[in-house]
């Protein structure tokens, strides 16, 4: 019973509610970087990883030292300095424990702190009142759902640089329009499973 | 005399030169998030513009006390203060509009924008010009909304300000998610048209990266 919660809440998290399609969270980093399939995927990976352990590390703090002490209306503050330690805590470590992943993966690190849906998952987790193993799956169906579209959108991309686009929709615009398309495309998975 | 003519620039330029939305292609996600109408568009602008203006004032004011090397999360911290103030004051003096965008309102801590004009300019001069500065980019931000907002409401609710203006609706479609992504790629294409066919530059808006 507990299982098909949270695997719903997972399905419901990366593809109805998808980050980049229907919530419009993250899209700096989605037009900005998928122009790239290899660049995107490190992206996806760096991210889903954050999201996920972040998530559940500002679900820790929130329940057990800001719900005590009644200090959730500083949930932004505590939130996003939490996030920008973290990442510079994995970004030292990674440097010194695993120096060949860090050489792949470490310049996406340093673009995350100031990143919407990183700091949004722990944000929804608290409005939505989820509960620890809740949070874990929600960040990781997040994860996965930003990394599907990542991914989708790199190879459309790809093959956009060798189509024929008039002159003022070149780069964003027309990136702008192929996402709206995708976008609908998402539309129908609303209604897949009804929590 | 030159003072005054300097600080309109700088006004000036957050609009037209460097409009966030249209030209940096800077915090993009609000503009799609929650410009599905011209209100929400607005209210979300007016909060950009106080926390932008007022995060411009304290990064120049503490810019002199504010060690280099922590200087990014000492922004961050400094605009997540200003955000704390604006949410709490949308929770309680904007309840309907909150409950549609209070999440987009939290996130104004992550707009790039807001950081990249404390590190840009806040933090290289003195209190009067980033104030002016962060004017500009609000104001700017805030007709950008405003303009995108305009034309997602009419088309698919046929109204304005939720007020019906026409009977029928012609494209649903705008207001929904997709149709964000549609109107603003669409706009861009204009603006990008308007600046080749007219004024002759490069339609560059955007082609570079993004951030944030």
């Amino acid at each position: 019973m507990e299982f098909t919660k949270l695997f719903e809440l997972l399905i419901a998290a990366s593809l109805i509610n998808n980050f980049v399609f229907t919530r419009y969270l993250g899209l700096c980093i989605f037009f900005g970087v998928t122009k790239k399939m290899d660049t995107s995927i490190g992206m996806s990976v760096t991210f889903t990883s954050v999201m996920v352990i972040s998530g559940a590390l500002n679900w820790l703090i929130y329940k057990f030292i800001m719900t005590p002490l009644g200090l959730g209306f500083l949930e932004i503050v505590i939130f996003i300095g939490v996030v920008a330690g973290f990442v510079q805590a994995a970004d030292t470590i990674m440097k010194k424990v695993a120096p060949g992943l860090y050489y792949k993966l470490g310049i996406y690190l340093a673009l995350i702190t100031t990143n919407c849906i990183i700091l949004a998952v722990p944000l929804l987790n608290v409005s939505e009142g989820y509960n620890f193993m809740e949070s874990l799956f929600f960040g990781l169906g997040s994860g996965i759902g930003f990394s599907l579209a990542m991914i989708i959108m790199a190879s459309i991309r790809e093959k956009l640089e060798l189509a024929d686009v008039p002159k003022s929709f070149q780069g964003l615009p027309i990136s702008f329009v192929v996402t709206g398309l995708i976008a609908l495309a998402f539309l129908g998975f609303s209604g897949l499973i009804t929590l | 005399m030159s003072n005054t003519a300097s600080y309109w620039n700088l006004f000036r330029n957050g609009i037209f030169g460097e409009n966030p939305v249209f030209r940096l292609a800077l915090s993009l996600c609000p503009a799609v998030a929650v410009t599905s109408g011209v209100k929400n568009g607005f209210l979300m602008g007016v909060a950009v513009l106080f926390v932008q203006t007022m995060a411009n004032v304290t990064t120049s004011l503490l810019r002199k006390f504010i060690n280099p090397k922590v200087r990014i999360p000492s922004y961050m911290f400094i605009i997540a203060t200003w955000v704390t103030v604006t949410d709490l004051a949308m929770a309680a003096f904007a309840r309907d509009v909150y409950a549609q965008m209070g999440l987009y309102i939290k996130l104004i801590v992550a707009f790039a924008i807001i950081l990249s004009r404390s590190e840009l300019f806040a933090s290289k001069n003195k209190v009067v010009p980033s104030f002016f500065d962060g004017l500009g980019m609000g104001v700017g931000f805030l007709l950008a909304l405003v303009i995108i907002g305009f034309f997602r409401e009419l088309l698919g609710k046929g109204s304005l300000w939720g007020i019906q203006i026409i009977d029928t609706k012609p494209l649903l479609i705008m207001i929904l998610p997709a149709g964000g992504f549609f109107a603003m790629g669409i706009l861009m294409g204009f603006f990008n048209w308007i600046d080749i066919k007219f004024f002759g530059g490069k339609g560059a808006s955007g082609a570079g990266g993004s951030h944030g």
